[in-house]
């Protein structure tokens, strides 16, 4: 038998009262917002990556692959749509972001909506005809599609072709908090507050209509549909939203890198950010951030064996989903384990 | 937009497009037989390719001994080179393939894991097979020995019949047409469509199905490696990174087909390979790939299943 971490702790969880479940939430907040500062109360060296520090680590790759995991799980994990090319919507944010942000003298927060909405409208065009398609041809459309949004920015003149565009303004101060190059502990804020939103509104939708229409489409679309689920609205919905978090994520990775090129948005990151969250478990939050974590992070500590650092990481990859194919924290039991009960 | 080349080049560009579907075609089989069975996409099967490619270099330069530099071959020797690495390069694919299946699929199927696990595990395999190659070749691209003098049979209609366009039509054919009469003819043909059509029932019906599995991973990687074989011999050079574009060629090849369907994938594989070649040709190669989606997302459209898509549950019934 496997051991399903997820569940014991959903029924720890269960046992508490809500001021201690709020109480918790809010510790379990700012631990992880002080994370910049970790340096302070105990050794992070051994934490740092060949070229970048610990505090760089968590804003990039990090916190912004758990953003994009959990933008990609509300797709994948949800609704069961397998999406292959996920890294395009985030290439429209940061290439709206590098574009606007070169060009006119609106700034990060102000461009931010615009990216989303850039993105929301590719999901729109793209999920119109595609999400029309059974599963496995989706993931080729979609996969076609990341190709495509990426030879269409490696050949345009407006997005500065392979040489892409320098010069990306940073974001301006919020509340007295700087955004500057080395200073990572802004950037982090900005995506934790991000990933929340993401969060609590994965949680509203997962209880309410959309998220039960999800779920009824992700295991059996037939008989959704028997039920009276409108499919395509829903995996519109589905594949928009996700959209959304991806292009959010690209306006800020644009911001915080000040320089982007096509070749930061291939198929390897579509594919590491799904190998993200099937690692942690499928449409688990909790599952997606410490897929994302271990994964994202993994690359980057072991440089040090510079050459083989993809060759481990596919090994490890591979060795775990031997060991556990659905992932490290797997998809809630617990319903069934209590209808047997019921029984 | 150069619109010219459609008059001057129109039969050269097919003859090139059908020789390069049948690359495409070979390669996608990889792709169709293990869904067929499996209804799991084989994401591995690139690399399986790649491998190929260099298989083929290895079994000329490090087996046969045949220089870059040298003189190209002639009679009995010619043939004698040609066949061997053929052979040698489906081999090694093939039994590359049975690999993949044991250490990618065959647990996860024994613990009844869900798709997504498998394309995870199958994309991490790929992972592992390309950057071993990386670091072996050092990423270099290695040049494969001229085989063929490349004389042409003459021209037809605009068309040059050069000797490895023939040859590459001429066998793809014959490989398609032996692995078509297999599937459809004999006992262990009938007992992988038996699996695709019912894994419960053909289990029940005392098919050895891990064998069977075994089998199709076997047969889709002796076609990806003939392919990689022409692809080698064709174009003379290969890199660790050839397998990711090809691989997706062959895969689109493979939906535009009807994934699952032997015969659709031929059709499949004609189209992409010609729409390819006219696509680079009127609108410059760097919009190639953008047009063979557009023209895929437009199929789809239109044909949900693919272009051959219920022919394939006729079939199966």
């Amino acid at each position: 038998m496997m051991i399903n971490i997820r569940d014991k702790g959903a029924s720890i969880w269960e046992s508490w009262s809500p001021p201690a479940r709020s109480g918790f939430v809010l510790i379990v907040i700012t631990l992880v917002a002080l994370l910049p500062y970790a340096g302070s109360f105990g050794p992070t060296s051994f934490l740092d990556t060949p070229i970048s520090s610990y505090q760089a680590v968590l804003v990039y790759p990090i916190a912004l692959f758990v953003l994009m995991g959990l933008g990609l799980n509300i797709v994948v994990g949800k609704s069961g749509l397998l999406d292959l090319g996920y890294v395009a919507f985030f290439a429209i944010g940061a290439y709206t972001m590098g574009i606007m942000g070169t060009m006119t003298s609106l700034n990060t927060w102000e461009i931010l909506p615009f990216g989303i909405f850039f993105a929301m409208l590719a999901g729109l065009l793209l999920g119109l005809p595609a999400l029309r398609l059974r599963g496995d041809y989706l993931a080729i459309v979609t996969l076609g599609f990341g190709e495509i949004v990426r030879i269409i920015a490696l050949n345009l003149s407006v997005t500065g072709g392979p040489n892409g565009i320098v010069g990306v303004p940073t974001p301006p101060p919020v509340l007295g908090q700087k955004f500057e190059l080395e200073d990572h502990a802004g950037y982090f804020w900005v995506i934790l507050i991000l990933i929340l939103l993401v969060i609590w509104m994965i949680r509203r939708f997962t209880i309410r209509r959309p998220g039960r229409a999800w779920e009824a489409i992700r295991q059996d679309e037939d008989v959704a549909a028997l039920m009276g689920v409108n499919l395509l609205v829903y995996k519109l919905w589905s594949f928009t939203i996700g959209a959304a978090v991806g292009g959010a994520g690209g306006v800020i990775y644009a911001s915080k890198t000040m320089f982007i090129a096509p070749d930061m948005f291939t198929f390897n990151t579509s594919i590491l950010v799904l190998a993200c969250i099937v690692f942690g478990g499928l449409g688990n939050i909790w599952g997606v951030i410490l897929g994302a974590s271990i994964l994202a992070y993994l690359p980057e500590r072991i440089r040090f064996i510079s050459n083989a650092r993809q060759l481990v990481f596919g090994l490890v990859l591979l060795v775990i989903m031997n060991v556990r194919p659905d992932g490290l924290l797997p998809r809630k039991k617990r319903e069934k384990i209590k209808q047997k009960e019921a029984v | 937009m150069n619109l010219q080349v459609l008059e001057s080049q129109f039969w050269s560009l097919c003859l090139q497009g059908i020789a390069l579907g049948f690359i495409y075609v070979l390669i996608s089989l990889g792709y169709t037989m293990v869904y067929g069975v499996l209804r799991l996409i084989n994401f591995a099967n690139s690399e399986v390719f790649m491998i190929g490619t260099f298989a083929t270099v290895v079994a000329q330069v490090g087996i046969l001994q045949n220089q870059t530099d040298s003189q190209s071959l002639h009679g009995f020797r010619l043939i004698y080179t040609l066949v061997f690495a053929l052979l040698f390069s489906m081999l090694i694919c093939g039994f590359l393939g049975i690999l993949v299946e044991l250490v990618a699929y065959r647990r996860l199927r024994a613990l009844g894991a869900k798709p997504l696990g498998f394309l995870i595990s199958a994309i991490a395999t790929s992972i592992v097979l390309l950057e071993t190659t990386r670091i072996v070749t050092f990423s270099r691209p290695q040049t494969s020995p001229r085989l063929l003098d490349k004389w042409s049979f003459g021209e037809f209609a605009g068309a040059n019949f050069r000797i490895d366009t023939v040859m590459v039509i001429v066998s793809g054919v014959v490989i398609f047409v032996v692995l078509d009469r297999f599937v459809t003819k004999t006992r262990l043909g009938k007992a992988i469509r038996a699996v695709s059509m019912s894994e419960e029932n053909s289990k029940l019906m005392g098919i050895n199905l891990n064998r069977v599995v075994s089998l199709t991973f076997f047969i889709g990687g002796l076609t990806t490696g003939a392919a990689a074989f022409f692809y080698t011999t064709v174009y003379e050079t290969t890199q660790f990174n050839v397998g990711f574009n090809l691989g997706l060629a062959a895969f689109t090849t493979a939906v535009l087909g009807g994934i699952g369907n032997l015969r659709g994938a031929f059709y499949g594989g004609m189209f992409l390979g010609v729409l390819e070649q006219f696509a680079s040709a009127i609108l410059g190669s760097q919009w190639k790939s953008v047009t063979v989606f557009t023209v895929l997302v437009l199929v789809l459209l239109l044909k949900p299943n693919g272009i051959f898509g219920e022919a394939v549950q006729q079939t199966r019934t």
